[in-house]
């Protein structure tokens, strides 16, 4: 038990690395509110960029979320850190973290929300129309208001998953929390800092699946 | 324009890397038959668990789901590999994927085959119990098909998000295909190797990414 | 308002020429002609498939027409410059299945092109969506949402969100096929109501006491062309047309 505790707690340990693991947990949470904001805005964008059916510009759409949903967001990110310096393209990090992770999430909330918008009803559509509502106007007042409601769990979740991939930022060298913590763990010979990584990621990020079950229930058309 | 074909496209290092970018893919390939399998049936007990009678039972297959959607699977798979060794558990890469990814993937799967068996109409249960059949009889002849095929473009779509995890194994020097692109990118200072295992993923992705749309799409409408 | 009130005599409310439409191969309309004249009840009839549903939505451009012109008092409907939304503030267009917005009080399903497309400010748009809810008997309801509406109480609604506009004539497409047998009688109530107060009524329904009761004018349709009009008399007691007589004779039993 001492040796556990020794191993895992290690208050001296603990003592030394956890502000640097604080600092960490700054960056993640400055990287993850910046990535869904800009994510789901920019998937949202072109969702209803969609929805006016320009042809060219659909497709154009759904090759790009295609791509972004197929390919490991690791392979991405490693991708261009270490591509673009050769084309004398230079970017930190936390730049390449934040870009990668918005696109793979904006590619996942254009797929979300586009299919929020196709479950609106068409007669929804055509009574906002007769009434001498623009499609704009209609897409705004009475198609998005309820394709949102159908929305929101799952996009919930994906933003959940894709902010918890701040991690990967440690292998570019990103002082997130586990970038700060393996960093610790490789000074100090010990698994404490490693631990309380975890348990960070665990306080940070067990509210919100908690949050999204509530959500789904929420949410959730009875009867259904 | 030349720097990004020579930089990104460079048929040359492509061609050098291939051989061991393949013996990589194999290895992914290897990490998802053994994944894939563990985390449909460590999902599917978690799930069965989630909805049973039993309370004590019930909360903990729901906190063990919640615990694991809650970490991210890189900090699980260094903790397993990197911070258990102070304990005197050292697992191989292998086997430290391997454990990292069933804990991930079945609290993914658990979630995925809970909503499935929640669809399922109790009266289906109720019908299946009147014609004589027992409560697993009626489990495995009745709610789990109807659940599972409920789910399935959620199923699938988290096969597709597992196989793109198994690139994480890299980091913990397990030489699937990234490991072995980043290695030859390393040695060429050229990222074409990345590319190329990119276009390897996306040949092997793509067309399953597209039937998952096309599939949420008919359940929409 | 329109060009017509300046001259002698005031233009039709809605004239149809050979109007056609085609989906795929299948011609749907064949060549209508159809003049309303103003607060004249036109009725439809017609079996399924012959193309009403589709002539009316051809009038305000819910379905683009292949050929053919519309004109509303005067004024173009089809052609390449119409101001489509601003001519359809003058069409109002009510659903067999309501199509409420479920997210919006009953007031804001009547007030959202007030305040949208007429730009009225929100006290203006709120009078005004009273007074047309209160015209269907529903002002005591406009803060409920759809879903804790009658089915009745929902088509009333949805009346009242065409009629708050103040259009020159009003589109029905099966406006009373979706509901409950009891509640029918309810909105035939407040489209006998429009009536009696000169609104101009286009009208596709199966109540043929209605169209007795209240109809200037039956048409039967049949395989995309008027095959048969006239007052409700001529077509219900001596129908000219021998498809006319057999679609009748399937309604003749149920009164
Ligand atoms: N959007 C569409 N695409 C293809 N075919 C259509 C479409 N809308 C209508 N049709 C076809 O056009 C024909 C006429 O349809 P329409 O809805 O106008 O008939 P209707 O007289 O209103 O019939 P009902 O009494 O059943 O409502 C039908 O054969 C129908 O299948
Ligand atoms: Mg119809």
């Amino acid at each position: 038990m001492e040796a556990f505790l020794d191993t895992f707690f290690n208050g001296a340990v603990l003592a030394r690395y956890a502000p640097s693991i604080l600092q960490g947990v700054w960056v993640t949470v400055l990287l993850s509110v910046l990535i869904v904001i800009s994510g789901i805005a920019g998937g949202s964008a072109l969702a209803c960029l969609r929805a006016y059916r320009i042809r060219l510009l659909s497709v154009l759409i759904v090759i790009y979320a295609d791509i972004f949903r197929a390919l490991p967001p690791l392979v991405l990110i490693l991708l261009v850190f270490f591509g673009l310096p050769n084309i004398g393209i230079l970017l930190s990090s936390f730049t390449v973290l934040y870009l990668i992770l918005t696109l793979v999430l904006a590619a996942f909330a254009e797929e979300i929300v586009w299919a929020g918008i196709t479950a609106v009803p068409k007669g929804q559509w055509e009574a906002s129309r007769s009434t001498g509502l623009g499609f704009t106007q209609t897409l705004i007042w009475v198609v998005l208001p309820q394709a949102v409601r159908i929305v929101i769990p799952p996009l919930t979740n994906r933003a959940i998953a894709i902010t918890k991939m701040t991690a990967l930022g440690m292998v570019i060298g990103v002082p997130d929390i586990l970038g700060q913590a393996t960093t610790a763990q490789s000074f100090s010979a010990n698994a404490s800092p490693l631990m309380l990584a975890a348990i960070a990621y665990v306080f940070l990020f067990l509210p919100l699946v908690i949050f999204s079950r509530w959500l789904e229930t929420r949410f959730a058309a009875p009867g259904v | 324009m030349e720097a990004i074909v020579t930089q990104f496209f460079n048929i040359e290092i492509m061609v050098k890397a291939l051989p061991l970018v393949l013996q990589g893919f194999g290895i992914t390939l290897l990490i998802c038959v053994v994944v894939i399998p563990l985390g449909l049936v460590g999902g599917l007990l978690a799930a069965l668990a989630s909805v049973s009678q039993n309370r004590a039972l019930r909360w903990s297959a729901i906190a063990f789901v919640d615990l694991f959607r809650a970490v991210p699977p890189l900090v699980l798979l260094i903790f397993i590999y990197a911070g258990l060794p102070f304990a005197g558990l050292s697992l191989s890469p292998f086997a430290a994927v391997a454990i990292g990814f069933f804990l991930n993937n079945s609290a993914y799967f658990a979630e995925i085959f809970r909503a499935g068996l929640l669809s399922v109409h109790k009266g289906q249960t109720e019908a299946a119990r009147s014609t004589g059949l027992t409560q697993t009889q009626a489990l495995i002849h009745v709610v789990l098909p109807q659940a599972t095929r409920n789910v399935l473009p959620d199923l699938m779509s988290n096969v597709v998000e597992v196989i793109k995890l198994t690139s994480l194994a890299s980091v913990v020097s397990l030489g699937e295909m990234l490991h072995a692109a980043g290695l030859v990118r390393s040695l060429t200072y050229n990222a074409s190797p990345l590319v190329l295992a990119a276009v390897i993923y996306l040949v092997m992705l793509w067309p399953v990414v597209r039937l998952i749309s096309r599939f949420e799409r008919r359940i929409a409408s | 308002m329109t060009q017509a009130a300046q001259g002698a005599v005031a233009p039709p409310t809605l004239t149809v020429r050979g109007l056609r439409k085609s989906f795929g191969a299948e011609e749907v309309l064949k060549g209508i002609d159809l003049t309303i004249a103003r607060s004249e009840l036109v009725f439809v009839l017609g079996p399924s498939g012959s193309g009403k549903s589709t002539m009316l939505r051809c009038c305000n451009r819910l379905e683009e027409p292949d050929a053919g012109e519309i004109t509303l008092e005067g004024d173009p409907v089809t052609g390449p410059k119409v101001d489509l939304n601003r001519l359809r503030l003058r069409m109002g267009m009510v659903f067999q299945a309501f199509n409420l917005y479920p997210h919006l009080s009953a007031l804001s399903n009547v007030t959202l092109a007030l305040r949208k497309v007429r730009r009225l400010p929100r006290a203006k748009a709120e009078a005004l969506g009273l007074a047309a809810l209160d015209r269907v008997g529903l002002k005591a309801k406009a803060g409920s949402y759809p879903a804790q509406l009658s089915g009745g109480q929902q088509q009333r609604v949805a009346i009242a969100r065409a009629l708050a506009l103040e259009p020159s004539v009003m589109l029905f497409d099966e406006p009373t096929s979706a509901l409950d047998p009891e509640l029918v009688g309810d909105v035939l109530a407040v489209m006998q109501d429009m009536k009696a107060q000169g609104m101009t009524m286009l009208v596709v329904s199966h109540e043929m006491k209605f169209a007795r009761d209240a109809a200037d004018r039956v048409i039967f349709m049949d395989a995309g062309r008027i095959v048969e009009e006239g007052s409700p008399e001529q077509i219900f007691e001596a129908p000219q047309h021998e498809r006319t007589e057999t679609f009748l004779a399937r309604f003749s039993g149920r009164g």
